[in-house]
């Protein structure tokens, strides 16, 4: 299904304090998008209101099929998801925690077996299938928590710091997991991160927020070569002072 | 959640005594006010473990379950099926409360021999009579009863703590 995102004007305060101040933008689908920012910048917010977990005070989240409106339904819900960028794992084995969204859809068990195999299998998680989750490192707990969503194959996918405690080889794993996600799948990738590497070996479109706002929103190339705003150049020598 | 129980066996007696409200059901003196008694001593102490076990488990487990295309009872079940251990412990914990009750049982129950008599009324009968080996037995095997129950309680706990 094709599926098209865009938010607009999307507002947010915790306690009276601004998280996200009047964001829009629009999402093509099959791109893989980076939002970037200091500590408190609002990222995690804007990709929870985003996937529908957090209503915003103020604005829209806006889900079109082509170009008819969707609203939040079920069945939109089941075809994004998002990673958190820790905890939530389940008291249960592996395998269960990777299975749940698909028996949620009721899919039959010989399909399950064999997709949480291959997507276990994919994170290098096969051979914990039936370790209990919460006993995993943290980079085990984070690969499973990814594996859990991308054998949803969801139309959007939303990743909070997928890799910030995945080893160095584990991080080019899930890259090029990702990276075959929108290849293939043409699956929407927005995805918060501080590691800038990163964002130049995946992003298509890299987001900068900065105390809430969207400050510059652009292709890859242009975002590290050129970007508008001098507080863009500031922040990726790290030479901003917050 | 620490109601006095003789205070609450005194009022079960007011209510189900036949001039009380219940009166007419004529269940006074017979096990099933001595159940009913029971029930609403454990009740408070099984709901108020399960909650505090329940309000422990992260936000983010719910949130997790809703974004991997849980309902929201869907996502509660969830919730409540990861404090299980804590919940199970709630259940032991009313059990063990349960089968060291005196006061209460015994007005209500009336400590009727073969019929509302238990262990813990006998014991409380015979020693005021100066029965001591039969006191001292039933206390015993009590007492192993409780360590049982306390040594599930613990194993429960144990596996409830992950990581
Ligand atoms: N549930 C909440 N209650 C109160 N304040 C919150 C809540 N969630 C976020 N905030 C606040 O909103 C602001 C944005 O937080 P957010 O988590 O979106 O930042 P972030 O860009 O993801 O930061 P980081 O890089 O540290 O992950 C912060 O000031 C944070 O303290
Ligand atoms: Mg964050």
């Amino acid at each position: 299904m094709e599926l098209n995102l865009s938010i607009s004007n999307i507002s947010k305060a915790y306690n009276s304090k601004k998280a996200l101040n009047n964001c829009s933008f629009t999402f093509e689908r099959g791109n893989i998008y980076c939002i970037v920012g200091p500590n408190g910048s609002g990222k995690s917010t804007l990709l929870r209101i985003s996937a529908l977990l957090e209503d915003a005070d103020r604005g829209k989240v806006i889900y079109q099929k082509g170009s008819e409106p969707l609203n939040n339904s079920m069945e939109l819900r089941r075809r994004i998801t998002l990673v958190f960028p820790k905890g939530g794992l389940f008291n249960a084995t592996v395998f269960k925690n990777c299975a749940y969204g698909l028996n949620l859809r009721r899919k039959n068990k010989g399909y399950i077996k064999e997709k949480v195999e291959e997507t276990l299998g994919d994170v290098g998680l096969i051979h914990k299938m039936e370790q209990n989750a919460l006993t995993l490192s943290s980079g085990e707990a984070q690969r499973l928590a990814l594996s859990r969503a991308i054998v949803l194959e969801p139309d959007v996918l939303f990743l909070d710091e997928p890799t910030a405690s995945l080893d160095p080889g584990s991080v080019i794993i899930i890259e090029k997991i990702i990276d075959i996600l929108k290849k293939k799948r043409h699956m929407t990738i927005i995805m918060a991160t501080h590691n800038m590497f990163q964002v130049q070996r995946l992003a298509d479109k890299v987001i900068f927020l900065y105390n809430g706002e969207i400050i510059e929103a652009a292709d890859v190339n242009k975002f590290f070569d050129s970007p508008d705003d001098e507080r863009t150049l500031k922040f990726i020598n790290g030479e901003m002072i917050y | 959640m620490g109601l006095p129980p003789v205070v609450v066996g005194l009022i079960f007696y007011l209510i189900l005594s036949r001039s009380g409200p219940l009166g007419f059901v004529g269940i006074l003196y017979t096990p099933w006010a001595m159940v009913i008694v029971q029930t609403a001593l454990a009740t408070p102490i099984i709901a108020a473990l399960s909650h505090s076990s329940i309000i422990g488990i992260d936000d983010i487990v719910r949130k997790s379950a809703i974004t991997l295309g849980a309902t929201s009872s869907q996502a509660a079940v969830k919730v409540i099926a990861e404090a299980r251990y804590g919940i199970m412990a709630a259940i032991i914990a009313g059990f063990g409360r349960a089968i060291a009750e005196v006061g209460a049982i015994l007005i209500v129950g009336g400590n009727i021999a073969g019929y509302t008599r238990v262990m813990t009324t006998t014991i409380a009968l015979e020693t005021d009579k100066g029965n001591f080996e039969l006191a001292i037995a039933l206390g015993v095997v009590l007492i192993i009863i409780a360590l049982c129950v306390n040594i599930i309680l613990h194993w429960v706990q144990k596996r409830g703590v992950t990581v």
